[in-house]
């Protein structure tokens, strides 16, 4: 395990199946966009659904989808909601091979520990299986925004021992860029839907898609900053935690120095007095070892605010671009007035 | 019974409908199932849906509505705002059967709507057709029931568009096989986008030169639509558009350097109290 920094193209071990790409279908798509709209509209929650479908050979394919109830609603177990609806679907022959979970994240702030939990149990359970996270917010903004993720097996090796002290990771070489890998999305669509989509195009006016080239900035990059900053925060606290723990490892050594020189000499005059030196007390006993902080809490964080750079940075390039282009139509448009 | 009710639809319900067609057992000719949604003065909008099993004999219907009702339970817990509004059939045409089907549904919800998506493909196209159930016969002799068409549109919410545009380009594929699209990057979106301007900019000057060298016949409502397209576009003096670019691209520039330095510093962070050794 300790050499295996296998990203999901190059050659695992056999007991481990590798996901190349995830294939999704329009349907899930569109599902997936409708029910986090309107969780996003109507209760500014998230919203979370199972993902079914298939694996074939590295391809794991997407085909249907459902969303689950909230947790506040106690009059049906969520499991028994989940084993009833993939019942039913089955009477209709939809693919019932539970293979992922979906969940939609605001500005992308999606990295938090029940995530985690969450993907460890599925993987654990269900190999193959990939959370799939959508952007309300950029999508909303006009670009489609979905991102699968797997955890790598150092990841998994390390929920498995639930130690996240720094030898540990240490050890297994986990670091916040290698707590999740990415797997790449392509969308299919069956000829059926493809002719529906034609269609369909001719009944949706044209303008509607233009969003994305508006060319307002500022609220989002203010949103986004603001989050960021918020991590950032908390990534100093993390970081001034571990500074104390430093000192006070350090502080607790030289304390134990000190002890044991005068230990020693307390011997040499005992020795010297012809008395029976002192036992020699457990160290350990009297300066218990301070434990060091879970490293898990910054891990997730760093990677969060990772993201959140990446995010920023894709948004910038393309708002640059735009800006480029409305001076080329104002310098078209001054050459055009100017005689 | 008004009328004049519009429907629209959402694109999830069609790909639903097209998706449980694909998926119907061997023997079944057609696939039906129920309409979900929301009722609004007189505008019914349809969110979602899902398919029922059913048998379609000479002169009888087995549906199973344990499972329609199931379903709409299991759906009902996930969106209390949808509710029954009408059921679909696929089809080009409003069977028989589809009165008795109809009745049923009609002691579900008030005014059922019926809607029915050609996946047969007559005419050459996929005719998406909606109908109400309205009352016909002499009264106090005999009386039926006849459907009639009513409008349909169809209506998105805003990431549903993107999400419809995406797929859209798996249409344009290969000879033989599905092609398959891949969510595009920011930049790449804004370029295609670029590109498909100038291509509607360029079919716009085309008929413009047209209609002044005389070949085409100029037409009061585009003249009045472009004339409202150039005038849309702000007019800002040379100074006050250098000053808003310069100070964007400045602010956007220091955010990427800002990003970038965030990012080496996670690193920095990373290595440091991961390999101290104390």
């Amino acid at each position: 395990m300790a050499n295996n920094w296998a990203g999901p193209s190059r050659r695992l071990p056999e007991n481990e199946s590798s996901i190349a790409y995830v294939q999704m279908d329009g349907l899930a798509v569109m599902k997936m966009i409708k029910h986090s709209h309107e969780e996003a509209t109507r209760n500014l929650e998230i919203a979370q659904g199972a993902l079914l479908g298939l694996v074939v050979d590295t391809r794991l394919e997407i085909t249907n989808c459902f969303p689950f109830p909230k947790h506040n609603d106690d009059t049906m177990d969520e499991e028994e909601y989940q084993l009833t609806m993939m019942r039913q679907l089955r009477r209709v022959n939809v693919d019932h091979f539970h293979v992922g979970w979906y969940q939609s994240a605001d500005v992308g702030n999606f990295l938090n520990v029940p995530l985690l939990e969450s993907q460890f149990h599925y993987q654990t359970s269900i190999e193959e299986s990939v959370v799939v996270i959508y952007d309300t917010q950029k999508t909303t903004r006009g670009f489609l925004s979905l991102k699968a993720y797997r955890l790598t097996p150092q990841a998994i090796q390390m929920y498995k021992e639930n130690e996240f002290a720094p030898e540990n990771l240490r050890n297994l070489k986990v670091g916040y860029e290698t707590l999740f890998v990415e797997v790449p999305i392509v969308i299919k669509n069956s000829h059926l839907t493809n002719i529906m989509l034609l269609e369909l195009s001719e009944m949706i006016p044209e303008e509607e898609g233009s969003k994305f080239l508006d060319l307002g900035t500022a609220s989002v990059l203010e949103n986004q900053l603001r989050c960021l900053m918020d991590r950032v925060d908390e990534l100093n606290q993390e970081a001034i935690k571990f500074n104390r723990y430093q000192q006070q490892v350090l502080r607790q050594q030289q304390d134990k120095n000190r002890f044991l020189v005068k230990r020693e000499s307390e011997n040499a005059a005992r020795k010297a007095k012809n008395e029976s030196p002192l036992p020699d007390d457990d160290i350990n006993k009297l300066f218990r070892p301070i434990p060091a902080p879970q490293r898990l809490n910054p891990m997730i964080v760093s990677g969060q605010i990772q993201t959140y750079s990446q995010h920023i940075s894709q948004f910038c390039s393309q708002s640059l671009a735009k800006l480029y282009i409305t001076q080329a139509l104002q310098n078209a448009k001054e050459g055009k007035s100017t005689p | 019974m008004a009328l004049n009710t519009t429907v629209k639809v959402h694109p999830v319900v069609l790909f639903q409908i097209v998706d449980a067609y694909e998926r119907r057992n061997s023997e079944a000719a057609r696939v039906i199932g129920t309409l979900l949604g929301t009722v609004e003065k007189g505008i019914v909008e349809v969110t979602n849906c899902f398919s029922v099993p059913h048998k379609e004999y000479e002169d009888q219907v087995d549906a199973e509505l344990s499972y329609a009702s199931n379903l709409y339970a299991l759906n009902h817990r996930v969106n209390p705002q949808e509710v029954i509004v009408g059921w679909w059939a696929t089809g080009n045409e409003v069977t028989s059967h589809s009165s008795l089907i109809h009745e049923y549904y009609a002691r579900e919800c008030k005014n059922p709507i019926h809607l029915t998506l050609d996946t047969t493909l007559q005419n050459a196209k996929m005719g998406i057709r909606a109908y109400l159930n309205v009352p016909i016969g002499v009264p106090g002799g005999s009386v039926g029931c006849m459907f009639t068409p009513i409008n349909v549109e169809v209506t998105c919410y805003e990431p549903e568009v993107v999400g419809v545009q995406l797929c859209q380009k798996t249409v344009a594929g290969g000879v033989g096989g599905k092609k398959i699209v891949e969510p595009l990057l920011d930049l790449a979106q804004v370029a295609e986008a670029s590109r498909r301007l100038t291509g509607l900019l360029d079919q716009v000057l085309t008929y413009v030169e047209d209609v002044l060298a005389g070949h085409a016949q100029p037409d009061n409502a585009v003249g009045r639509a472009l004339l409202d397209m150039v005038n849309s576009v702000p007019k800002m003096s040379n100074e006050e558009f250098e000053n808003m670019f310069n100070s964007n691209v400045k602010d956007l520039l220091m955010v990427i350097t800002l990003a970038q330095l965030v990012k080496t510093q996670l690193q920095l962070n990373e290595k440091l109290t991961l390999l101290t050794t104390l």
